[in-house]
């Protein structure tokens, strides 16, 4: 597969910025709590409510991205060497990736 | 020249001034208990003499909340609801008071079932009291008219962004036909500035309109929502002030009548207030020192207006048209005992839970709930309050 027929893959650029919600006062409340930044909720580290982790083999992988279109978070990102690995400050660990993934080149395992 | 009064039915009256209030976007479910209002909307649009969208719905609930995403995209919405109506809207009246949607809506307050009754009582707001509404009575078709309009202009200002409720009593206003001046639309001329919402649905600038907040926000998303709408009182009473420039028609979150110097005040809501007048009359007449407060103004509550209306008042004797079953009585009533019990002089609060499903009260009726009032207030009593008028 061409790499410009490739899915276009969210690189995160914006990177993870941590919003602490215990900084803000109401006062820093936007009129009806609206969220004024589309795709913010990345900003959220809902990576700690993880059990489990998907773990990515890079020797079983064809790089053909069906983790990256069944995530429903939008969390698995492309490598610059085209392998894909999860956002681990956003994945909730659901096991979707590991499930969909044909060569069996994703494992969930047990957080510490 | 003279403002031109005609005799009209009350929601046939409420409708054009919608419609003096140049309205967006309609949207109703039409059918028992909907009134008029919507139905003489709807001719309207469909006769071109307004230019709205009219949304009909599949229920209360849609009704609402096609109101929210007109007001969402920056459209001056409005609904008509009575009665269960109401309640069937109930999950979406709290999402457009936290979303801060200024939607305007003429609630024509009917009782609940069962068993089925579609005449008036307050049961149908007063279970919507918590919904962060702003929510005003009127007393007869005039303030019915005149307060739709400030409720867009009330609605719609930057400080406020809240949702307002106007209560008239089903029947006893809604259907009855009364001599209304219909405010000059080169008088009203902007009175009621554009609507602007600070960030409209635009596909250019995309915004989340109710989102999820995890507990370490959804408080503050709650306090700020209580603090505008306890600071919206001062832009409700901007908004009478200039009504009363314009129109000479005055308004105020606590009416007083016949009060000055009363040591005994009744209190009551809507329009069974015009009868109260009658009785407070007479027995003023006959030497008896009594007084009325017409409370205007439910949320936000007007605690210091209340409480400097009764700073003279030996007792207060409330009417409430609503039950809390097994509760203290009328929800008026518990507001009062709650706003008073901190001060310093005390003032004896007595409830009566009357006017129940379009029950009529005479004005012999509120001599007998002042003078009973009166004797309870000085003789105590063991009942949380007395159900006026039902038979033993």
């Amino acid at each position: 597969m061409a790499k410009s027929k490739q899915p276009k893959v969210n690189k995160g650029k914006r990177g993870n910025k941590v919003v602490k919600d215990g900084n803000l006062t109401w006062r820093d409340i936007e009129v009806g709590a609206i969220v004024t930044e589309p795709g913010s909720a990345s900003y959220y580290q809902t990576g700690d409510w993880r059990s489990q982790r998907p773990v990515f083999d890079k020797n079983k992988c064809v790089k053909c991205g069906l983790c990256y279109i069944f995530c429903p978070e939008g969390c698995i990102v492309q490598e610059d060497d085209g392998y894909f690995t999860a956002n681990l400050f956003y994945c909730k660990g659901c096991g979707i990736c590991a499930r969909e993934c044909r060569p069996e080149a994703i494992t969930m395992e047990l957080e510490e | 020249m003279m403002a031109k009064i005609e005799g009209i039915e009350v929601s046939i009256a409420v409708a054009n001034a919608v419609k003096l209030a140049n309205v967006d976007v309609v949207s109703a479910y039409p059918i028992t208990p909907q009134t008029h209002i919507v139905e003489h909307l709807a001719h309207l649009v469909a006769d071109d003499e307004l230019d709205a969208a009219y949304i009909p719905v599949e229920s209360e609930h849609s009704a609402l909340s096609a109101c929210m995403g007109a007001s969402a995209v920056g459209a001056r919405s409005f609904t008509a609801t009575a009665g269960q109506g109401l309640e069937l809207m109930h999950e979406v009246l709290f999402a457009t008071a936290s979303m801060r949607l200024p939607i305007v809506m003429a609630l024509v307050n009917r009782a609940l079932s069962a068993p089925i009754s579609i005449w008036g009582d307050h049961s149908d707001v007063m279970a919507a009291r918590d919904t962060g509404w702003i929510q005003i009575f009127v007393e007869n078709g005039q303030e019915a008219v005149d307060n739709i309009l400030c409720a867009f202009r009330i609605a719609e200002d930057r400080r406020v962004l809240i949702p307002v409720m106007i209560n008239l009593d089903g029947f006893h206003l809604s259907h009855v036909v009364e001599p209304i001046y219909m405010p000059e639309p080169d008088k009203l001329d902007g009175f009621i500035p554009p609507y602007k919402y600070p960030f409209p649905l635009d596909p250019d600038k995309p915004v989340t309109m109710g989102g999820l907040a995890l507990p370490a926000l959804y408080a503050e998303t709650k306090k700020a929502q209580d603090v505008v709408l306890r600071e919206s009182k001062k832009v409700i009473m901007e908004c009478w002030e200039e009504f009363e420039r314009r129109f000479n028609r005055r308004y105020s979150p606590v009416e007083r009548y016949q009060s000055e110097g009363a040591k005994y005040l009744l209190l009551t809501m809507g329009s069974y207030s015009e009868t109260a007048e009658l009785a407070v009359d007479k027995m003023r007449k006959e030497g008896k020192n009594v007084g009325l407060l017409k409370l205007r103004l439910w949320r936000p509550f007007p605690f210091e207006e209340m409480r400097q209306a009764v700073k003279d008042a030996e007792a207060v004797i409330v009417l409430d048209r609503a039950l809390s079953f097994g509760g203290p009585g009328g929800p008026v009533c518990s507001e009062l005992k709650s706003a008073f019990y901190n001060m310093n002089k005390k003032i004896k609060v007595v409830g009566f839970v009357g006017g129940l499903g379009g029950r009529d009260i005479t004005v012999e009726g509120f001599e007998d709930i002042i003078n009973k009032g009166i004797e309870v207030s000085q003789k105590g009593s063991e009942q949380e309050f007395e159900m006026f008028g039902v038979r033993e």
